[in-house]
């Protein structure tokens, strides 16, 4: 109640990828951080709150990144938050048993001069192997404090968020110390740097002098661009090729040799190895896991069983979730009178209920598969999954790390389009972009939930669905060779990847993930389809037909003829000549409509068309049965191929905006895709009508 | 710089610990490994050599995952 009075201050965490970043975030913030949009960054980054004494802190999870170079789209996003944002404090996460290459990045942060806090996570790792610190000295060395945490054990919070208070709360006094980079690169550094500041008083109040003179010594695309063509520019040109001549190589090269040259002498002083480990458990699961043979086969298995445990499991409570969404409807049915013209009634029951509980019915599933995620991506094995990948990956023109989103788009393409900013060429990750949304997601797991009891006998369940997501990797497997031999041409990419050590996902880290993602989808519940099916119903019912063509009808046709002069019913009849050589008719027509703005919606909105037009309000009949006797198998299948294949939904229409920075792109994707999912069904359903009249 | 003995990464047998000489290719990949720790002089070992496929490589406490057009292009001794 008092946070309004308490000081603010914000807290970015920068780290190395598997550092143990979101754990020490998690540790911070608990539970309590959402997605923040961070405007003139178009991208977004997690965000969390805390209090620490007088103080409310916000705290920023930057996405992982090993340096701060502009080759990648990560590290871009991480710096340019730190330099277009300020916080007020940023915390460097290191993993303590790699500390010679987590500092590479802390060298940077302290060369841009930001308020900064080392935390030497995964202390107990560091200890188990046998690595022993001398934080004051370490510290002193560095100018920096220094705080030692657990974040899978959350072990010292108290003391990172003291150190956060202070660092915030001193006055900011420069440093003693620079790292000497050399005679040659410092008389260099020294002419280029007064011209910073006399040619560029802009720049220099922005960035620290000495840090833009030496990205420009380095070539630093970003920084470069922003000088221009000018004096400045011909002084370092004059320098870079004066300093190759003398190494023989890159500035840039040489630079980063002293970078690390620097933290090894500050290692040798203050950071003692007792123990010399080159073979650790992780290698002998590796030797099984990733093997040559035996590795492809293992991840086959191991996706089979996720996607089995996410029906099996889940129908249980999905059933009863079901049964509770009909007994609801049933009740309120029979305790409120029907009086014509009660439209609140009418929206309750016909709408509301079907359309946002026919979604909700399917949260075991959701909740399931971002548990399997969740495992998958702490326990290191998703970067296995790329390792195994790769030969395959190579042949469609993409290497094994794009195979890291298009993993996560089984759960839902949002995150996933997210995760292509580990890939560093932008025709990689644009041609991942745009194939990613063929990775059947969550969302369209409820559409084949529904439509694959109703329409196939048990044992073929399983099968159907197998055939259903394996088609869109294999199209997304086609599409993307197609995008690189046309669109996208160019070389592949260079493979590097960090295979992390293998963990035991700790509880609090994957209730914390899946969590959040429920979370999202229950809001999307309560917010977009709620609002859908609210204007589908009104679609439906408005407008009333008038009472004289009603005149002499049955109450089962006039229902009929409502429906048919709604305006679903007059959007469907119109959409209906170019969807019925796919075997569709105006209802699955509209409900497709539904479908672009969120998949779920196309449950929705049959669930809504059945209570509109079903004349009894026994919850007996269930939409299945109305499925089952309105449209054939095949019809089906044809309705879940569209819906894998088609228009992306609009939150992936978005996201592939923002992270291409390019309407066209966003546009090229749900166009081809829905061009593509027409032919594919067309085919597949004139086909298969043929083979059934044989 | 180059002596006699140096050859591509690629055709280190596993097991075998071998020193950086230099990494050819374009300036992205050479920021990207050098970021990553990988630079002349630094020591690694080869834990897997996949033939045609991927390359794992041993540097200080962490493994590291190579494309093997990447492990052609390291040249070590």
């Amino acid at each position: 109640m008092t946070d309004d009075k308490l000081k603010k201050i914000t807290v970015a965490l920068a780290g190395n990828p598997n550092s143990g970043k979101t754990s020490v975030f998690n540790m911070l913030t608990g539970a309590s951080h959402h997605v923040a949009n961070y405007p003139g960054t178009t991208v977004e980054v997690e965000e969390g709150h805390c209090r620490h004494n007088d103080l409310r802190i916000t705290v920023v999870d930057l996405p992982g990144a090993y340096g701060l170079t502009t080759f990648s789209a990560e590290e871009l996003v991480a710096r340019n938050f730190l330099i277009d944002r300020k916080p007020d404090v940023v915390v460097d996460v290191i993993d303590s048993s790699n500390v010679e290459r987590n500092l590479y990045l802390a060298i940077q942060l302290i060369e841009m001069d930001v308020p900064l806090v080392l935390c030497f996570n995964m202390s107990d790792v560091a200890e188990q192997r046998g690595i022993v610190f001398d934080i004051d000295r370490l510290s002193q060395l560095l100018e920096t404090p220094i705080v030692q945490t657990i974040g899978s054990k959350s072990q010292g919070r108290t003391p990172l968020l003291d150190a956060i208070v202070a660092v915030a709360s001193a006055p900011r006094k420069p440093r003693a110390h620079r790292i000497n980079y050399g005679d040659e690169i410092e008389n260099a550094l020294e002419k280029i740097e007064p011209l910073v500041r006399l040619e560029y008083p802009g720049l220099a109040a922005k960035y620290d002098s000495r840090w833009l003179a030496l990205k420009l010594l380095e070539q630093d695309g970003d920084i470069t661009a922003k000088v221009g063509v000018g004096r400045l520019i011909e002084v370092v040109n004059d320098a870079v090729a004066k300093l190759k001549t003398i190494f023989g190589d890159d500035p840039e090269v040489i630079i980063a040799e002293r970078r690390y040259g620097f933290i090894s002498g500050a290692c040798q002083e203050a950071v003692k190895t007792t123990v010399e480990l080159t073979h650790t458990t992780s290698d002998l699961a590796d030797a099984v896991l990733t093997h040559r043979v035996f590795g492809l086969p293992i991840f086959l298995l191991m996706m089979y069983l996720v996607f089995y445990l996410t029906f099996s499991i889940a129908a249980y409570p999905m059933a009863w979730l079901e049964q509770f969404f009909g007994w609801l409807s049933a009740s309120l049915a029979s305790i409120w009178p029907a009086n014509a013209g009660n439209w609140l009634r009418s929206l309750i029951i016909d709408g509301v209920i079907p359309g946002v509980g026919g979604v909700l019915v399917f949260l075991p599933n959701i909740l399931i598969l971002f548990l399997a995620i969740a495992v998958l991506e702490d326990s290191g094995y998703m970067a296995r999954a790329a390792f195994i990948m790769d030969r395959l990956m190579h042949k469609i023109g993409l290497h094994g790390k794009s195979f890291i989103p298009m993993l996560i788009g089984f759960g839902c393409s949002i995150p996933a389009i997210m995760a292509t900013r580990i890939l560093e060429n932008k025709r990689n990750r644009l041609t991942t972009i745009m194939v990613l949304p063929l990775m059947s997601c969550g969302a369209r797991l409820t559409i084949y939930g529904l439509l694959i009891p109703a329409f196939f006998p048990q044992n073929w369940r399983g099968p159907v669905l197998w055939v259903i997501y394996l088609t869109g990797i294999v199209l997304a497997v086609i599409a993307a060779k197609v995008l690189r031999l046309t669109v996208f041409r160019g070389d592949t990419t260079d493979f590097v990847m960090e295979l992390p050590p293998y963990r035991v996902p700790t509880f609090k880290s994957l209730s914390t993930h899946t969590w959040m993602r429920c979370l999202m989808y229950l809001k999307k519940a309560g917010t977009v389809i709620l609002a859908f099916s609210i204007i589908l119903w009104a679609a439906m019912n408005y407008p009333k037909a008038g009472d004289q063509s009603l005149a002499g009808l049955s109450p089962d046709e006039s229902r009929q003829a409502q429906l048919a002069n709604s305006v679903i019913g007059r959007v469907g009849r119109a959409i209906e000549p170019a969807i019925k050589p796919l075997g569709f008719d105006w209802k699955i027509g509209t409900a497709l409509i539904g479908a672009t703005a969120a998949k779920e919606l196309f449950v929705s909105q049959l669930g809504i068309i059945y209570a509109v037009s079903s004349h009894d309000d026994s919850s007996a009949t269930t939409l299945r049965q109305h499925l089952q006797a309105d449209y054939s198998p095949l019809i089906g299948f044809c309705i879940m191929l569209f819906c894998l294949i088609s228009s992306p939904c609009l939150a992936t229409v978005a996201i592939t905006r923002s992270e291409t920075s390019s309407w066209f792109w966003a546009a090229f994707q749900f166009v081809s895709l829905t061009v593509l999912a027409y032919i594919i069904t067309l085919a597949v359903y004139q086909i298969g009508s043929l083979v059934m009249t044989l | 710089m180059k002596t006699t003995d140096t050859r591509p990464l690629s055709q280190v047998a596993e097991g075998e610990i071998v020193s950086i000489v230099e990494i050819e290719g374009g300036r992205g990949l050479r920021s990207r490994l050098t970021t990553m720790g990988l630079l002349p002089k630094t020591r690694i070992e080869v834990v897997r050599n996949g033939g045609s496929g991927p390359f794992v490589i041993s540097i200080g406490n962490s493994r590291m995952a190579l494309g093997r057009a990447v492990a052609d292009k390291i040249v070590v001794e």
